[in-house]
């Protein structure tokens, strides 16, 4: 019998978008003076609100906002007081936490499965996990009495909205800092609802501050003259640009950049756990994750079996829409992404590797890009270097565990890996030679705010989550 | 996967074919099961949204698979006439409800079932082979089984011997499947592993291969006495099994978890499980059944809940 899943929305009404939004400045929602833009469904490209362009000025009062909330209030307030407002924040994410799915969902396309199960609660995660240290800071490793920075300026990307909001956010202010945030221009809306959270968490104004903006914004934010602290996540390129103009300034400065992780997997391995992790490391959040194990390296020895098997399981891979609570694999987030995944695709195509997508019908309208795997992939294709940022797997194959380390190592790149066998010496062997800040052995795309991430070479320098994130926004 | 010589699936004995170094090789040679991992795709399956269409055939679906079952030292032949009632008209006041599979009872008590669903496509199952310990001689077992099978029992449901298993002879184990595969006959045998003492994953997909290997047309989690009992993991372990098993031999086999599936939204999780796992094919009464009793009211109950939009009580719904 064939099992059809009949569709299983959930329901979009339970969050109000409004026809436009300001600027949070000061604990209110102002007007922006450059010019608004507007923020789409990527499912079906359908307009959702219109959105406050930040100009320089508007950076300006943000910053003096936020410098001013730094010194009369957040900076002098005991650690344990901090940690009362930091909790209360978590527990109104928790309380809102349909709400904030929902809106993830349609504002950037990823599945609603993944925005309740994986974003909202790591949101959440990471409020509770910061507030706790709050009142501990004397304790953390950095001094007795550790003070904050002051004002951090704050960039992020589009592909986990609000989780990157909350990783940057959440120990700033534990630590003392104001902030001023920029959310991307493409996925605006999760933060704007949670300026609204911050003013029923009746955290003092200014505190947190979000514009909002496209590139030009972030420029004016990061070189404010009155930011303390700049921390970003997103494009090794913005990246350079970032650290040029931080260069000789007093700004102190963490990048979260690319990635092209390698997925090892070892003949040993557990075979079907290693092809659920293959799915989740590459086909999580469309592959739109900077940690994605976007490089497969597969002993030789196993690699045909494990290739029928990973095959045979991306097509039960649900590609559509992405409020349906069935739906494994959401919308591209934006056309330039869609564009730039069609244009590597096709590069690997054309340098000789060999291309699969399984039969999966995409919705007419909106961004897509079926689950793709290239095999036959070699080391100096585009397709093995460069970050796809998209559901596209690379397999390359290996036959001894050096081999397997040096091509794992062989990228300008070291964010995370991935090791899979079920002998434990190997996976210590393999772990201590690879060059990447996180290693995952025997699953993949784990994370927890107690877990320190950042990575090597060019996927940028400092660690967010654990007690190793506090030092960015401490004078430590 | 390993390939070796796979016996034959057919039900002639493998004792020829089969050597115990060869049989501990291959089944340690299989790819082990990470249960972090295992347990994590299963409760991800579990969170498939079954709604409207999808659940009302989700449901005679699941009735449609339902082995009925009554395994007490307290069963008489008016309990069991009254759970064969029950399985060849579940829901009396409605004759759109598809029947169960089989009826599953105690050897003592084949005769009086088989004569009770005579006329009906019903089938009666036995539990055999010392149920639910196994320990007996071998002698025993399979006098309990030819017993079972001359009584008219169209299914045999034995248990392993967990023991011999653990303790490292499986070419006892294997042996004993063999050999009451033999004194089937005809009827098809189900083998429980009782997963429950079999303690990890590892060793369900080892007694899985090991099973089929032997001639198994089933394979069954529990018996329903040892807790736990049917699990998603451990029936997504036996799923995989099947699955590589008709990949590298062609025969199919079907799997039954037994006992703890108790409502509707348990039987739906089970049936998402067979379609991503092992895949359409077996998605029928041939090739998976649930092993279950007090499954079969809730079922109706969300039955008559669809088709009619309200919920009518337990009273309403029969309890044999």
């Amino acid at each position: 019998m064939v099992f059809e899943y009949a569709p299983a929305p959930e329901s979009a009404a339970i969050v109000d978008i409004r026809p436009s939004y300001g600027l949070f400045v000061g604990g209110e929602f102002t007007d922006g003076h450059g010019e608004p833009f507007k923020t789409v469904n990527p499912a079906d490209e359908s307009p959702l609100a219109e959105i406050a362009c930040a100009d320089a000025a508007d950076v300006d009062r943000a910053v003096a906002a936020a410098r001013a909330a730094f010194d009369t209030v957040w900076g002098p307030m005991p650690g344990a007081e901090r940690a009362k407002y930091l909790y209360r924040i978590a527990r109104i994410v928790q309380e809102r936490s349909r709400e904030l799915a929902v809106l993830e969902s349609i504002d950037n396309g990823k599945p609603i499965r993944e925005s309740r199960d994986v974003d909202v609660p790591l949101v959440a995660a990471h409020f509770f996990y910061y507030a706790g240290w709050a009142d501990k800071l004397g304790h953390a490793g950095f001094g007795p009495d550790p003070r904050p920075v002051g004002v951090a300026g704050q960039v992020i990307p589009w592909n986990f909205p609000l989780l990157m909001l909350a990783w940057k956010i959440a120990p700033a202010l534990a630590c003392g800092n104001t902030v001023v945030l920029k959310p991307a221009e493409t996925t605006p809306l999760t933060a704007l609802l949670f300026a609204e959270i911050c003013r029923q968490a009746e955290l003092p104004p200014g505190v947190v501050n979000i514009v909002t903006g496209a590139g030009a914004t972030g420029q004016a934010l990061v070189e404010h003259p009155g930011i303390d602290k700049v921390a970003f996540t997103g494009s090794t390129e913005v990246g350079r640009q970032i650290a040029r103009s931080v260069a000789g300034t007093s700004k102190r400065l963490t990048l979260e950049l690319g990635g092209k992780a390698a997925n090892i997997v070892y003949a040993d391995a557990p075979l079907d756990q290693a092809v659920e992790g293959i799915v989740n490391g590459i086909f999580f959040n469309q592959g739109h994750v900077c940690c994605a194990g976007s490089r497969l390296l597969v002993q030789e020895s196993a690699a045909d079996e494990l290739l029928e098997r990973l095959k045979a399981r991306m097509a039960t891979l649900r590609v559509g829409d992405p409020l349906d609570k069935n739906t494994d694999v959401g919308a591209i987030n934006s056309a330039a992404q869609l564009a730039r995944i069609r244009e590597l695709a096709d590069a690997g195509e054309a340098e000789g590797a060999e291309r699969w997508s399984p039969a999966c019908e995409l919705p007419g309208e909106g961004y897509w890009f079926a689950p793709t795997v290239f095999t036959g992939v070699a080391q100096s294709h585009r397709i093995a270097r460069e970050e796809i940022f998209g559901p596209v797997l690379s397999v390359l194959t290996f036959r001894t565990p050096d081999e397997a380390v040096t091509k794992a190592n062989n990228t300008p790149y070291g964010l995370s890996a991935g090791i899979w066998t079920e002998k434990g010496s190997l996976i210590l062997w393999t772990a201590e030679r690879l060059r990447a800040g996180v290693v995952w052995a025997n699953t993949f795309n784990k994370f927890d705010p107690a877990s320190p991430f950042g990575g090597y070479k060019e996927s940028g320098f400092g660690r967010e989550g654990g007690r190793h994130g506090l030092e960015a926004y401490l004078d430590a | 996967m390993p390939v070796a010589d796979f016996g034959d699936a057919g039900g002639v004995s493998t004792e020829t074919l089969t050597s115990a170094a060869e049989l501990r090789a291959f089944l340690n040679g299989l790819p082990g099961v990470d249960r972090v991992g295992a347990e994590e795709r299963a409760a991800r399956l579990a969170s498939r949204s079954i709604k409207t269409t999808a659940k009302a055939a989700a449901i005679d679906l699941a009735i449609s698979m339902v082995d009925l079952t009554t395994l007490e030292g307290a069963d008489t032949a008016g309990k069991v006439r009254a759970l064969c009632a029950k399985a060849a008209r579940p829901d009396p006041s409605d004759p759109s409800v598809p029947r169960v599979a089989a009826v599953c009872v105690y050897p003592d008590m084949v005769e009086t079932a088989v004569a009770a669903v005579a006329g009906t496509p019903v089938k009666v199952a036995s539990v055999a082979t010392a149920f639910p310990s196994g320990r007996a001689p071998l002698a025993a077992k399979l006098a309990d089984t030819e017993a079972a099978v001359a009584a008219g029992a169209a299914e045999i449901d034995m248990v392993i011997d967990r023991g011999a298993f653990l303790a490292g002879d499986l070419m006892k184990v294997h042996d004993e499947i063999v050999a009451t595969k033999e004194a089937c006959g005809d009827a098809h045998l189900k083998v429980i592993l009782e997963t429950g003492e079999l303690a990890t994953y590892d060793n369900v997909r080892r007694a899985s291969w090991l099973a089929m290997r032997a001639g198994a047309d089933f394979i069954k989690t529990s018996t329903g006495k040892v807790a736990p009992a049917a699990t998603l993991p451990v029936t997504l372990v036996m799923l995989e099994a099947v699955r590589d098993y008709r990949a590298a031999t062609g025969r199919r086999v079907g799997v039954k978890p037994a006992g703890g599936i108790r409502t509707t939204k348990d039987a739906i999780k089970y049936l998402v499980l067979v379609n991503e796992t092992a895949g359409p094919d077996w998605l029928t009464p041939d090739m998976f059944r649930l092993g279950a009793s007090s499954v079969l009211n809730d079922l109706l109950m969300q039955r008559r809940k669809l088709a009619t939009g309200v919920y009518s009580g337990p009273d309403y719904f029969t309890l044999d």
